[in-house]
């Protein structure tokens, strides 16, 4: 238990630390690698309590595609931060209210307001012991069997998403030269060669 | 641990037009850009041979997947409302989509996923199945109403469609999310069970509000209506077309559903959302058309009128009620085929034209078509003995007989008013300066679903009582 609880100490701390750094660094290509590593440290928390597959999620996602495109973005596109940065102190204000009311919300979470009574089948939900069977593939489990219907149709949309981006991105463009390999090897010398008699003191 | 096949019997067709998709989808990247025009073709037989499925797979009420999937004799009817009309559009859009270079095989392959998408949604039994064919349908359109690349207003309408689609499916699934918390299920009888107690949680209250405001975005009803305009104005005019046809006749099913199944016994709750939305909707309809002079505008406007007289029909909550939705939906799908064939054909050596002045002096160079345009914006108009105007009175008298005498006055003054301009362009067409001609005559696809519509609209009032007695029995399957 001791362990468990210094470890998750450790990496909330570290988490909350990156977190600050992302906003703090002034260098954007350091805010990135920040970011990273408050995710993986988030993705550690996961597994603390025994949250395997969201963790696995979360440096898949969140560390192999988002935060790599956010380094494309910083490193490909010419944006200046220090211009980004100069409102900073003006949207403070806004930025506090957001943070009162976030601090609200939580409180009211926490104080158990609702707007009505929560339907007792949910509120009686058993969670399902890690210990049983670990969650990816308790999930697994229930997705290609119980849920089969809404996953063969979460693939056709991708489908459509896929024909879409193709249909409005992909076009011919003119005078592009293309190698043919089949066409280079079906060239014979006939049509490759021409042998042309010379008169002496001519052109061709 | 395992797990028995769920039956898939009630969903063959859905599975076929799937797999009728991925195969047309293969055709045409094996083939390229030179099979758009069979691929067409294949992609009608499919939508009609899915009809023919839906249609042989009878009416009984089968559940399957755990209650996700529901197949009864209201499914049926708008399935084959929505398959139909979609290959009646894919039928007349093809001579612009080769007159705009814009025949490219996928046109059709993402009409085939938007109206299996369609036939999910209509038999969606749950939030998730709801939200998933929801979405399906959704994305394809976004993708066809940008089909036309090189038009920045195309692109526009697909961008706005996006976005504010975007924006209703975040309410839908908030709302879920809320029904789901204070209601403990996310199946339409679970919810209905929990509804049905004593006491409703305001949550359950605040969830159908989301749920409800989000599916009126679908179908494009006041307040929920802005994107509609741009949308139709901007979107390739056939893509404009199946807009104005099958994903409505969906999304009204839709909303039934929900309604229905789910909220059944919270109907004094909806029923005040669905008053004042059909009201405001007629109106607009009504008003902001008249200023119109771009038909595809007038048409967009139009379509908001007509789903506030269909969501008179949901107001009154009873099987009577949604009968007359039902049979609503029909007509209007039909209409719209007609009217669509006409617009279709406005084009002249520079181009396709938008203009209701356009249509000047049609009387004179093709007087058939004038015939037909008139007769439909006169069944638009609801005027009798035209199919519109049956459409409007059942939905009506079922308004009367549930005790909304208020609503059912409020509609048909709106429809005096509408019926303004519906007349006006029937004026433009027999009394105004002849314009030019409209060059290059339909084409053979084309004429056939003028002819049909146009004979449906005035041969309805032969034998009403055949489609009525449909649709009541798919409403009654309802309740």
């Amino acid at each position: 238990m001791m362990v468990a609880t210094t470890a998750f100490y450790v990496f909330a701390a570290i988490t909350i630390a990156a977190a600050f750094m992302v906003i703090a660094a002034r260098n954007p290509v350091h805010s990135v690698l920040y970011l990273i590593l408050a995710f993986f440290n988030a993705a550690a928390l996961f597994v603390l309590i025994g949250a395997e597959f969201l963790a696995m999620i979360l440096v898949i996602v969140y560390v192999g595609a988002v935060a790599v495109l956010f380094m494309f973005v910083v490193m490909m596109l010419d944006i200046n931060f220090t211009e980004l940065r100069e409102g900073v102190l003006q949207y403070l204000p806004i930025g506090a209210l957001v943070g009162v009311i976030l601090v609200v919300e939580v409180l009211l979470v926490v104080g158990g307001i609702a707007v009505g009574p929560l339907s007792p089948d949910v509120a009686a939900a058993p969670a399902p012991m890690s210990s049983d069977v670990e969650n990816t593939r308790a999930l697994g489990q229930l997705l290609y069997t119980q849920y089969i219907y809404f996953f063969q149709i979460a693939g056709l949309i991708l489908l459509v998403a896929m024909i879409g981006a193709i249909v409005l991105t992909l076009r011919q463009r003119e005078g592009v030269r293309k190698q043919s390999i089949a066409a280079q090897n079906a060239r014979t010398r006939e049509d490759a060669v021409e042998l042309v008699d010379i008169k002496p003191g001519s052109g061709i | 641990m395992m797990t028995t096949m769920p039956d898939l019997s009630p969903l063959y067709a859905e599975l076929f037009l799937a797999g009728a998709a991925l195969v047309l989808l293969m055709l045409g990247v094996f083939r390229g850009e030179q099979s758009a025009r069979s691929i067409s073709g294949f992609a009608v037989i499919a939508l009609i041979a899915t009809a023919g499925l839906v249609l042989a797979g009878g009416g009984e009420t089968v559940t399957t997947f755990g209650g996700s999937f529901i197949s009864d004799q209201f499914a049926v009817y708008m399935k084959v409302v929505s398959l139909l009309g979609a290959a009646m559009i894919l039928v007349i859009s093809g001579p612009y989509m080769q007159a705009e270079k814009m025949d490219r095989f996928e046109y059709p392959v993402l009409i085939l996923l938007a109206t299996l998408g369609m036939c999910l949604m209509i038999s969606a039994n749950d939030l998730i199945a709801l939200y998933m064919g929801l979405e399906l349908q959704s994305l394809a359109l976004y993708v066809i109403a940008a089909f036309k690349r090189n038009s920045q207003r195309s692109t526009e309408a697909g961008l706005k469609y996006f976005v504010l689609g975007a924006l209703s499916s975040g309410m839908y699934l908030y709302g879920a999310s809320m029904l789901y918390g204070f209601t403990g299920s996310v199946g339409f009888e679970g919810i209905a069970q929990s509804a049905a107690a004593a006491e409703v949680s305001g949550g359950v209250v605040i969830g159908l509000v989301f749920v409800a405001a989000a599916l009126a975005f679908k179908i494009s009803a006041v307040p929920f209506h802005m994107w509609t305009p741009d949308v139709y104005e901007g979107a390739p005019t056939p893509v404009t077309a199946f807009f104005a046809a099958a994903p409505k006749a969906a999304g009204v099913a839709l909303v039934v559903r929900v309604m229905i199944d789910a909220f059944g016994t919270m109907g004094p709750q909806w029923q005040q959302i669905m008053i004042v939305v059909s009201i405001l909707s007629m109106a607009l309809g009504a008003f902001a058309a008249i200023g119109q002079t771009n038909i595809k505008r007038l048409m967009a406007y139009s379509s908001i009128g007509h789903m506030g007289y269909a969501l008179v029909g949901l107001a009154a909550g009873t099987v009577e009620g949604i009968t007359g939705v039902l049979v609503y939906m029909a007509i209007y799908v039909v209409m719209n085929g007609g009217v669509w064939v006409c617009i279709l054909s406005m084009r002249r050596a520079e181009g396709m034209v938008e203009n209701i002045d356009d249509l000047a002096g049609l009387a004179k160079n093709n007087p058939t078509m004038a015939f037909a345009l008139a007769v439909l914006m006169f069944s638009l108009a609801g005027i009798p003995p035209m199919a519109g105007f049956f459409g409007k009175f059942y939905v009506f008298m079922a308004a009367v007989d549930a005790g909304l005498i208020t609503l059912a006055v409020i509609g048909l003054v709106t429809s005096v008013v509408g019926a303004f301009y519906y007349i006006r362009i029937v004026k433009v067409i027999y009394m105004d300066e002849p314009a030019a001609a409209f060059d290059a005559p339909a084409s053979g696809g084309m004429r056939v679903v003028l002819l049909g519509s146009t004979a449906f609209t005035i041969l309805f009032v032969v034998a009403p009582s055949s489609l009525v007695e449909v649709a009541g029995k798919a409403a009654a399957s309802l309740f």
